[in-house]
């Protein structure tokens, strides 16, 4: 096997793109913890200005300078995300990068024929599309990243796009009502969703470009085999790597249960905590309701609450706990089984990273919580509010990582035979195998 | 010549004795019970632009309290009189939006009658209409410094219609649009007057946004002058 050569510029750059990704996601949640995404009437224009355009003093009037601060922000990402998917893609991106980008373009400037209104939506494809056009100019004949990472990378692209647009639907169409559901309230619960999902995604990326996934993948286990690293798989049970997926996928419910509570603007359903209007279970009778209601003296979300909101919180809470617990248990089961792992075999490093990933993983879940509890405490303090979500996007992250790392390393029966029917997600090889065909590939 | 003005003659001595033989519903809405106390708008006051608006630290102003108990920014009208309204020629309603606050928070309206929304402050503000009856429109408009005014009516009757700026996310006003002339705000002593109302039998809703949100009721019957009902609003 030829010596492996890692591109680190590709995974700083990576790297990078996740952490401003992180930001975004942070930026978005203290619009919505602020109640000010409609800020900004008009999108992709900003109160009719080009967004690149609008003068600094509307910029930095109120919640306008958090929405438009998210714009653009979101601006940045997305030229990111179509360099990094260049890059991932090497020069055979070009093509689709060039046609995806002249369309945008074309489509971007026939959208004003259809009517003064979209002529702000023309221009900002158009503008999209000129930076796809740049990305696939460029002449660099750089291999594609091995594996899967092309592939995300163009997952990516796609997403940001999407993302883009929910995000600017939510802003259309926040007034219209379909099937007795608000567009404004749905398109923001999407929007944080898909938002997290591509988070997630981009960390990912940043892992599987890190000398590190590399360099403490088993000891001779083929780049794209099965597991034939001498561990037996069995371990994966009381590893507990299904608990740790059921807990990453329960967090990612959670995270959409917290969206949906957020983008009601209904305030907080239930302003105590550990208790629940001094109960361990609310009372939810309409009588009750109407007293929570009377005494609510939330100034910026002064809708009354329903009884359904104050369930969601009592399931967000809910959840909560038994995330913990599966956490807790992910960690404990990865201290006993890893050390017997760790002992056998002192050169494998993944036991041990994996016991010490379990242990943030769950500190973090504990700071979470303690997180949820202070935004009850500080009356929903927008700050405070901001950093629960984007702790809860790090648990996110977090989760996968251990996930993808434990597969790899313990793989799963069904996994393995994702792998070897050809379904299953090839998260390695990750670096390009040799100095002179990564570039001449 | 001579018949037209008979005509008018006829036509104003028929509205002078409608007029003549219209009652007032007059009262006090008061408040039984003592309501949570009001809190700071801190965002208000540290915002850079809004906060210099202020000397003193604002705060909410959910229970308008007045000596003797006497509750204001009640909405009290005439239950189910619809078909009745007079907006399309009623002088428009007015809603500043001043110190980053709109003033008044409570108003009422008919359907069909104009509001005239103005400016008051040195800053932007965008005037976001959010009403849950269909037909009424949502409307959301920008509103710089010194801009002219905006105008906004709705055509269906609705309690409390949201109107706020999100670019200052704690400014809100709440417009109940109602299809008849037979209305009033109380003042902060809690005492209103419906003025002009034919003689018959009613039912009159007090509406409060925390107390009464669904409106609490009372049989009347109107006759010449003043008949009154006054309302108590208990806190839970």
């Amino acid at each position: 096997m030829a010596e492996p050569h890692r591109n680190r510029w590709l995974h700083y750059f990576a790297v990078l793109t996740a952490l401003a990704t992180l930001g975004l996601v942070g930026m978005g949640g203290l619009v919505t913890s602020k109640g000010v995404g409609m800020a900004v009437p008009d999108w992709p224009t900003s109160y009719d200005y080009n967004m690149f355009a609008l003068p600094i003093s509307v910029w930095l009037t109120g919640g306008v300078f958090y929405e438009h601060t998210h714009r653009l922000w979101a601006s940045i990402v997305g030229t990111l995300v179509v360099v990094l998917t260049r890059w991932l893609g090497g020069h055979k991106s070009r093509r689709p990068l060039a046609i995806v980008g002249v369309s945008e373009t074309i489509v971007g400037f026939l959208l004003p024929l259809l009517g003064p209104d979209w002529k702000g939506a023309g221009y900002f494809l158009s503008g999209i599309g000129g930076v796809v056009i740049l990305a696939a100019v460029v002449w660099v004949r750089n291999a594609p990243a091995p594996g899967s990472l092309p592939r995300l990378g163009w997952l990516a692209f796609a997403l940001v796009q999407l993302q883009g647009l929910l995000g600017g639907l939510r802003v259309l169409l926040d007034a219209q009502v379909v099937a007795g559901a608000r567009l404004g309230t749905v398109f923001g619960i999407f929007h944080a969703t898909l938002g997290q999902a591509f988070l997630v995604l981009l960390f990912v990326i940043a892992l599987l470009t890190s000398r590190w996934w590399w360099k403490h993948r088993l000891p001779g286990r083929p780049a794209h085999g099965t597991n034939s690293g001498g561990l037996d798989s069995t371990i994966v049970a009381p590893i507990g790597s299904r608990l740790a997926l059921a807990a990453t996928l329960l967090i990612l419910f959670q995270l959409v249960l917290g969206a949906t509570m957020r983008h009601q603007h209904a305030g907080l359903a239930i302003p105590d905590f550990p208790l629940a209007y001094g109960r361990l279970w609310p009372d939810t009778s309409p009588e009750a309701v109407a007293i929570y209601n009377e005494r609510r003296m939330d100034f910026t979300a002064p809708n009354p609450i329903t009884a359904f909101q104050i369930d969601l919180q009592m399931a967000h809470r809910l959840v909560a706990l038994t995330i913990a617990v599966l956490v807790g248990m992910v960690m404990l089961r990865s201290r006993r089984a890893f050390a017997k792992v760790a002992s056998t075999d002192t050169s494998d490093h993944t036991p041990q990273a994996l016991r010490r990933l379990s242990v943030f993983w769950f500190g973090l879940i504990l700071v979470q919580i303690a997180l949820g509890a202070w935004t009850i405490w500080s009356n929903k303090a927008a700050d405070i509010a901001t950093m629960h979500v984007v702790v809860g996007a790090l648990s996110l992250v977090t989760g996968t990582f251990w996930c993808l790392i434990a597969f790899r390393r313990f793989e799963p029966q069904w996994a393995r035979a994702g792998a070897v029917s050809g379904s299953g997600l090839q998260i390695e090889p990750i670096f390009e195998s040799n100095p002179a065909t990564a570039v001449s590939k | 010549m001579k018949i037209e003005s008979t005509l008018i003659a006829v036509i104003g001595l028929a509205a002078t004795l409608q007029l003549a033989s219209a009652g007032n519903i007059v009262g006090r809405v008061t408040i039984e019970g003592a309501p949570p106390a009001e809190i700071n708008i801190t965002p208000l006051k540290e915002d850079v632009n809004c906060g210099k608006l202020h000397t003193t630290m604002p705060t909410t102003h959910f229970y308008e309290v007045g000596p003797d108990k006497g509750l204001g920014d009640v909405v009290v009208m005439l239950k189910g009189v619809t078909g009745k309204s007079t907006g399309a020629s009623a002088p428009p309603a007015e809603l500043d939006q001043k110190g980053c606050e709109y003033v008044p928070s409570i108003l009422a309206v008919q359907t069909g009658q104009k509001i005239i929304v103005h400016n008051s402050d040195p800053v932007l503000h965008n005037v976001h209409t959010v009403p849950t009856v269909t037909g009424n429109p949502v409307e959301n408009q920008a509103q710089m410094a010194g801009a002219p005014d905006l105008t906004f009516s709705f055509p269906k009757a609705e309690n409390f219609l949201k109107f706020k700026c999100d670019v200052h996310p704690w400014m809100f006003a709440w417009v109940t649009v109602v299809d008849s002339p037979y209305f009033a705000v109380t003042d902060k002593d809690g005492k209103y007057e419906i003025k002009n109302v034919p003689p018959g039998k009613y039912t009159v809703e007090a509406l409060h946004r925390k107390l009464a949100p669904d409106g609490e009721d009372k049989d009347v019957e109107v006759k010449d002058g003043d008949v009154t009902v006054d309302f108590t609003m208990k806190v839970k």
